[in-house]
């Protein structure tokens, strides 16, 4: 027998030798681990990996999902070719959100073009971080000499026209309004896990509201449409992505689909990180007193913020990668098995969904020593843990499918916190420790209440 | 001072010829960076090593010696 074992160790295994993880919300409808997916997601991903280590699996209705953690078996993962994972596939929540013939994601190479072309290149930043400065100027104008606001409203409607302005143009921000922000906030909740099912399931309110919320979507971009007919063509320099579909005669549906799409990658997760930057600036005082001088400091020569915002602010950038550590936006990156796949030693065959979690990855005691702690030192000096540890620091994911948004989103929430904290100070309104997320939907939101009281500075 | 780009990873940011425009350039046919300084001279640490940091792809490195980064 020794023979045989020492050549199955060799020899990869299958998935029947994967470790599957216990059953912690009782298995009612049949459906494995959805339920506990649905109401407590950080447990059943923590528990994959204290109970079963370097990969294990649960259910999903008919779906087996095998999640990997740690350094070696996320790069497999996270370098594993394009043609053996499907990342639609995996996400079946995002179908209806999108409509019918909207791509979830393009390919390596088509993103790549994308970014050539467009909104992500580097040169482009620079106006991007003028365009965020005039937005969150706007945001703020009516705000008063001090008061309390609603972050996940708050950041949730910046970001929309940040995006929209940065992603889709300029004209197109200046069409749309809060109406657009909170239906597509109901778009965002539409993402219930009830969709590996079947994600037109009857009867399921998540569901309902998402379908209105996008039939809302839809006749407000009819409405830009129209009255982009009416002001007839404009001149060919002048045009934006909105004037070349309307002229290849795309239907408002399907033009809404295409701006979701652009949108959706880019906004709750910036919203949601904008939101915990600041939350965990409230709470650690003395975090928040470096960063304001530091800005202070940055800024006292006069120097524009669409400057700034590109350059180098190391005590911020730390607490936003703090933040993202800590709180990722995406707790779980999924991708469907299309070619038979190695991961951990393990054959993985096609139809099964392979994951990694950023959430349990970004808190391994071995890579981020007193991983539940807030501590934006991790990134200075030498430590630099997110470089030091690039398969599992994986806010963005990694490899060839890594956010390409990602120095977007920075230089966002730079620009952001260069105004908020230029011209206001913050204090929580709760507890700190009552801030939490809800984690209820795949897109994950702040929880309610979550407020913030400002007041104008008086040393400036 | 070695500079490691990983092709593979590279997205075609083209932020690192923001920061060491000497070290790193662009093959507009394969979209990639190209090093067209392997080991740059000492006091063009600080580009490099910002533009090590701000690679939106993680893509590049820097390795003290040669073998080090096998």
């Amino acid at each position: 027998m020794t023979d045989s074992s020492s050549s199955t160790s060799e020899r990869a295994l299958g998935v029947a030798d994967i470790p599957e993880v216990s059953v912690a919300v009782p298995d009612a409808d049949g459906h494995g681990h959805l339920a506990e997916l649905r109401t407590d997601p950080v447990a059943l991903l923590e528990r994959v990996h204290a109970e079963c280590g370097p990969i294990g699996r649960f259910r999903l209705a008919d779906k087996e999902v095998i999640m990997v953690t740690g350094a070696e078996a996320n790069e497999q993962f996270f370098k594993a070719p394009e043609s053996t994972l499907d990342q639609a596939a995996a996400y079946p929540f995002m179908t209806p959100i999108f409509g019918h013939g909207v791509v979830f994601d393009a390919s390596p190479e088509e993103r790549q073009q994308a970014l050539k072309n467009q909104a992500l290149r580097g040169d482009q930043m620079r106006g991007h971080a003028t365009t965020i400065e005039n937005e969150i100027n706007r945001m703020v104008s009516d705000w008063g000499d001090e008061g309390e606001v609603d972050l996940l409203d708050f950041f949730a409607e910046l970001t929309i026209y940040n995006t929209a302005a940065c992603l889709v143009g300029p004209s197109f921000r200046e069409e749309i309004d809060a109406r657009f922000a909170e239906a597509y906030h109901g778009l965002e909740r539409g993402t219930d896990a009830l969709a590996y099912v079947d994600p037109y399931l009857e009867g399921v309110e998540s569901f309902e509201i998402r379908d209105r919320s996008r039939a809302t979507l839809v006749a407000l971009v009819q409405d830009i449409i129209d009255r982009r007919r009416e002001r007839g063509t404009v001149p060919r320099e002048e045009r934006d992505l909105l004037d070349v579909l309307i002229s290849l005669d795309m239907s408002a549906d399907y033009i809404t689909g295409v701006f979701i799409s652009m949108l959706f990658a880019g906004h709750h997760t910036s919203s949601g990180t904008s939101a915990w930057t600041l939350i965990e600036l409230m709470r650690h005082p003395d975090v928040m007193a470096e960063v304001v001088d530091e800005l202070d400091e940055l800024y006292a020569d006069g120097s524009e913020i669409s400057f700034q915002a590109l350059r180098s602010i190391p005590h911020l950038e730390s607490v936003i990668k703090e933040t993202l550590r800590l709180h990722p936006p995406l707790i779980i990156l999924m991708r469907q098995v299309v070619e038979e796949i190695e991961l951990a030693g393990h054959l993985i065959p096609p139809g099964a969904i392979v994951a990694s979690s950023p959430r349990v990855s970004n808190r391994l005691a071995s890579d981020f020593p007193d991983p539940e702690r807030f501590d934006p030192a991790r990134y200075r000096d030498q430590r630099q843990e997110d470089l030091q540890n690039r398969w599992t620091w994986i806010p963005f994911g990694a490899g060839k499918h890594r956010c390409v948004g990602n120095a977007f989103a920075m230089m966002q929430i730079k620009a952001i916190f260069s105004v908020l904290l230029r011209d206001f100070e913050f204090e929580l309104v709760q507890p700190g420790e009552t801030y939490r997320d809800d984690y209820s939907k795949m897109v994950i939101q702040l929880q309610r209440p979550c407020r913030a009281r400002y007041r104008r500075r008086s040393d400036r | 001072m070695k500079v490691v780009a990983e092709l593979d990873l590279c997205q075609g940011h083209q932020m690192c010829q923001g920061e060491a425009p000497d070290v790193f350039g662009f093959d507009e046919g394969a979209d990639v960076v190209v090093v067209l300084d392997e080991h740059p001279d000492e006091s063009l640490r600080p580009q490099v090593q910002a533009a090590v940091t701000y690679c939106p792809a993680m893509a590049l490195a820097i390795a003290e010696n040669d073998k080090e980064h096998a």
